[in-house]
């Protein structure tokens, strides 16, 4: 080990080499904070969803309302208002007990997070169900499908289908977006990178080094989405082996 | 609620700043596109690889990182390699603006790149032969036939890549430049109201995408006159 130290120092790379548990923790952070944000957003995009189809304008107004907020403003506004913004507030939710959550910013970040990716998520599954072919519903209502069931059985599997590219797009994007609870003093990957940064001044390396952990796990999610896609698309190839593997793409969000 | 104690001048500041910033770096994220869709549509393997390796790797990592790494990572880097270079001590500072400009001009550039390659491959082959039988140099095609298509279709992405961008200008915040939520962010501490200010930063934002959406709207119609709809 004492020559890998003397190696690493030599390059002047000694505050990656002798922090390495703590970006480690910092990027498991960074993949919780994800996960976490992720299922809840993907929880609360489907019913938003539904909403936003509904013909009901009570129900669909407020949603689209929502939905046109949470993707017209800065993420990094929504995380002040629901992180800084709380505070306007402290005695009003001390009384309802909710200050407990408010004060802590994981439970701020959680929570801005999962609003902004539901907002989107409802919008690329709002596409997909519209995007299903209207003879494919008709058919099942000629099979005698209950609603429910219609459901269950053909609109939602084909939703899911047409929705993954985009929604791919969408995950890789919450996991970029993390970077910022660094900024309301969480322990993230660049929250780490942040500190190690202020105490070893080596600004250039640490950055190249945390931007590469990126990088790898960015695309190590395109590869997985592509995968999972390769194997829902199943029905559509022609023989095995033969499908045309199409590159990880990683797409603007809007 | 709305009450901003007398700071509220604070957002009028902040949004003149926004606005230059996103401007700025959207002019330099077309010139970015457009050499990046050159590089990787031209026949040149060095040009493909590079245009390659500039998308990937800009895509690949958050904003927020990039940010911080050309703020500070390049200066200490440039000093570095100067006060190398010239034996002496060397001191570089780039001002926030600079920064924010060239930082998301570069990061959106590599999805303009995408956009523009998309837009270029759009348009029809046989018109770019039909020119070159007519005797039209490559660049007299490229001036005359393809530029003047390839706006109208990479208007729809590159309207949409705007809205991301004057959103991302919230980020500059973090290296002090004082933008929209930097004001917004010192009016909320001199007043100690921050859900008011954040609140009313957020529906700056909020005016902001509605008028570049009716915007993009105007410039597609009026981009596509040319054009029969079936």
């Amino acid at each position: 080990m004492d020559s890998l130290d003397l190696f690493f120092e030599s390059l002047g790379l000694e505050p990656i080499w002798n922090n390495l548990p703590r970006f480690l923790s910092g990027a498991l952070l960074t993949i919780e904070i994800t996960a976490l944000s992720v299922s809840l957003g993907l929880a609360l995009a489907l019913p938003l969803a539904l909403a936003r189809l509904s013909v009901n304008p009570l129900l669909r107004l407020p949603v689209y309302g929502y939905i046109f907020y949470f993707r017209g403003t800065p993420l990094l506004v929504q995380l002040f208002l629901i992180y800084y913004g709380s505070g306007q507030f402290r005695d009003v939710l001390e009384d309802v007990g909710l200050w407990r959550f408010l004060r802590e910013p994981y439970f701020c970040a959680i929570l801005a997070l999962t609003l902004n990716t539901a907002a989107y998520t409802a919008e690329i599954l709002r596409g997909a169900i519209q995007a299903v072919p209207f003879g494919e519903v008709e058919a099942a209502r000629a099979c005698g499908m209950s609603r429910p069931m219609l459901f269950r059985r053909i609109i939602l599997p084909k939703a899911a289908r047409l929705a993954l590219p985009a929604y791919s797009n969408e995950v890789i994007f919450l996991f970029q977006a993390t970077s910022l609870v660094s900024i309301i003093t969480l322990m993230d990957l660049t929250g780490v990178a942040r500190v190690i940064i202020s105490r070893s001044f080596r600004t250039f390396e640490v950055w190249i080094f945390v931007g590469l952990i990126y990088l790898a796990l960015t695309y190590l999610i395109a590869w997985v989405f592509h995968k999972v896609e390769y194997r829902m698309m199943g029905h559509l190839r022609a023989s095995p082996g033969q499908a045309a593997a199409a590159e990880p793409a990683v797409a603007v969000r809007n | 609620m709305f009450d901003f104690r007398g700071y509220g001048w604070v957002f009028w500041e902040g949004l003149q700043v926004t606005v230059l910033v996103g401007l700025c770096a959207g002019v330099v994220a077309i010139a970015m596109g457009l050499l990046g869709a050159w590089g990787k549509l031209c026949k040149a393997r060095p040009a493909n690889m590079l245009a390659n390796a500039y998308t990937t790797v800009v895509r690949g990592v958050p904003e927020l990182v990039l940010i911080l790494l050309v703020y500070y990572g390049v200066t200490i880097l440039l000093q570095r390699v100067l006060t190398a270079l010239l034996g002496a001590e060397v001191l570089i500072d780039i001002d926030p603006f600079t920064a924010g400009v060239l930082t998301l001009g570069v990061i959106y550039g590599a999805f303009a790149t995408e956009v523009f390659r998309g837009a270029f491959q759009a348009i029809p082959k046989g018109q770019i032969e039909a020119a070159h039988s007519f005797g039209m140099s490559r660049l007299l095609t490229l001036r005359r036939i393809m530029l003047p298509q390839v706006w109208r279709f990479a208007l729809p992405g590159l309207g949409n890549l705007w809205l991301v961008l004057i959103k991302a200008t919230a980020l500059m915040s973090v290296i002090q430049l004082e933008e929209l939520m930097r004001w917004s962010d010192i009016g909320a501490r001199n007043t100690k109201l921050p859900f008011t200010f954040y609140l009313t930063a957020s529906f700056i934002y909020l005016g902001i995408t509605i008028v570049s959406m009716t915007l993009q709207h105007w410039a597609e119609t009026w981009a596509n006159r040319g054009v029969r709809r079936a």
